[in-house]
């Protein structure tokens, strides 16, 4: 048993770290913070989604602050798809409330192995094998950014498949109380065809809406809890702002590679915790 | 987009990114305050989170909330902190109405405004689920 002092410490700590990591790996500190508290601090997960979730809408709020800024995302994308995360976001949160904690677990340790091994791999090129997207004309979603002092455009593909992968994104974001940038990511990049790096700027602007979205219900379900969220929220925030300060670009594939393994241990005990009742 | 509109895109990205700043370093502040307020009251007390209970409906609504930072009470405060991050984004979106509407992109009002009234709906729908 904790006092309420040794516990923010504990708890502002851990964040920070995640938060650190979070931003190292681009895996985001939600993913990583939530196992942290329901694995080594004991903590039932339904708190640590609460807190997590928070944590989210500070620390992508933030970042894209800074992305915006640049130019690479794009808003047109980001609010047309946004009425997928949200929608999903809710879906989400409402699905949570109906799984058991041992169900939540294990969702989120397989959705931790899934990012470890897609941190680990080397980001591949996208293949461009469809045909521009007439919706994303009628859209007005195709753009251009800068790059290296001239106009770089592009034209989005698939903008039905993507607008789906992101109802799915944003379930997983309301149900785990994580960010899901990377799946995003994913629908962006490889579904639609953008640059990747106008997938990972626009996926930013999009986490921190689509959180919002699910977070009202968790806040009015009683799930944030401000003794947790307080040490999370600000420990996650300050965490990525020195992860992002001090390590502008991804590190080097052999220490992402030592995250992977971590993170995919961690993924493995929760699934563990999950089917033994631990939670 | 046309020639005599009063803002172009890049006008509503810098505004955009101005809220966003400023949404979370407001909220992150008052979270701070309550936390200091919090730990000084109650940072000999023990805790444990091993079990799951509902916070109270005055951690929870948001009238109950603010009505309880203006009396100065700790958790309140630092969930009237939440408050303002969940507002951050909200805010964004609403803005972005706005900025749509000056360059007289219909179709943009339109998809944001459906945006906006999701996120309001979850804003309602969780006030109506714990009342």
């Amino acid at each position: 048993m904790f006092t309420v002092a040794e516990f923010t410490g504990v708890v502002l700590v851990a964040s920070l770290l995640a938060g650190f990591v979070g931003s190292l790996t681009g895996l985001g500190g939600g993913i990583i913070v939530t196992p942290v508290l329901t694995i080594f601090l004991g903590v039932d997960i339904r708190y640590a989604i609460g807190a997590s979730l928070i944590s989210v809408i500070a620390t992508s709020s933030g970042a894209a602050a800074a992305y915006v800024r640049d130019g690479y995302s794009n808003i047109r994308i980001g609010m047309f798809l946004e009425i997928a995360t949200t929608l999903g976001a809710l879906f989400g949160a409402f699905l949570g409330g109906q799984i058991p904690t041992a169900g939540l677990a294990v969702i989120f340790g397989l959705i931790l192995l899934q990012s470890a091994w897609q941190a680990s791999r080397i980001p591949k090129p996208h293949t461009i094998g469809s045909a521009p997207d007439p919706l994303a004309e009628r859209l007005r979603l195709n753009s251009a950014y800068e790059a290296d002092g001239k106009e770089e455009h592009y034209v989005v593909r698939r903008v039905k498949t993507g607008f789906i992968t992101m109802f799915g994104a944003g379930t997983l974001s309301g149900l785990l109380g994580i960010g899901s940038g990377s799946l995003k990511v994913i629908a962006m990049d490889q579904a639609m065809g953008m640059p990747f790096k106008v997938s990972t700027a626009t996926s930013n602007f999009m986490i921190g809406v689509t959180a919002a979205a699910s977070a009202s219900i968790y806040l009015s379900r009683g799930y944030v809890d401000p003794s947790i969220v307080m040490p999370v929220m600000l420990g996650v925030l300050c965490g990525s702002m020195i992860g992002a300060k001090f390590l502008p670009r991804l590190p080097a594939l052999v220490l992402r590679r030592v995250f992977a393994v971590l993170v995919a241990l961690v993924g493995i005990q929760m699934i563990v915790n999950g089917f033994g009742g631990h939670v | 987009m046309t020639a005599e509109a009063k803002i172009t895109d890049r006008g509503i990205e810098r505004i955009v990114s101005v809220i966003l700043r400023s949404g979370v370093l407001l909220s992150g502040t008052v979270v701070f305050l309550g936390g200091v307020f919090f730990l000084a009251k109650h940072g000999g007390e023990r805790v444990d989170y091993h079990s799951f209970h509902p916070q109270p409906v005055s951690d929870r609504l948001v009238h109950e909330i603010i009505a309880g930072a203006f009396s100065r009470r700790a958790r309140s405060i630092i969930q009237l902190g939440v408050l303002l991050l969940l507002a951050t984004p909200i805010a964004r979106v609403a803005f972005s109405i706005v900025g749509f509407a000056l360059e007289r992109d219909r179709l943009y009002v339109v998809i944001t405004s459906l945006v906006l009234a999701i996120l309001l709906c979850s804003l309602i729908a969780g006030a109506a689920g714990a009342a």
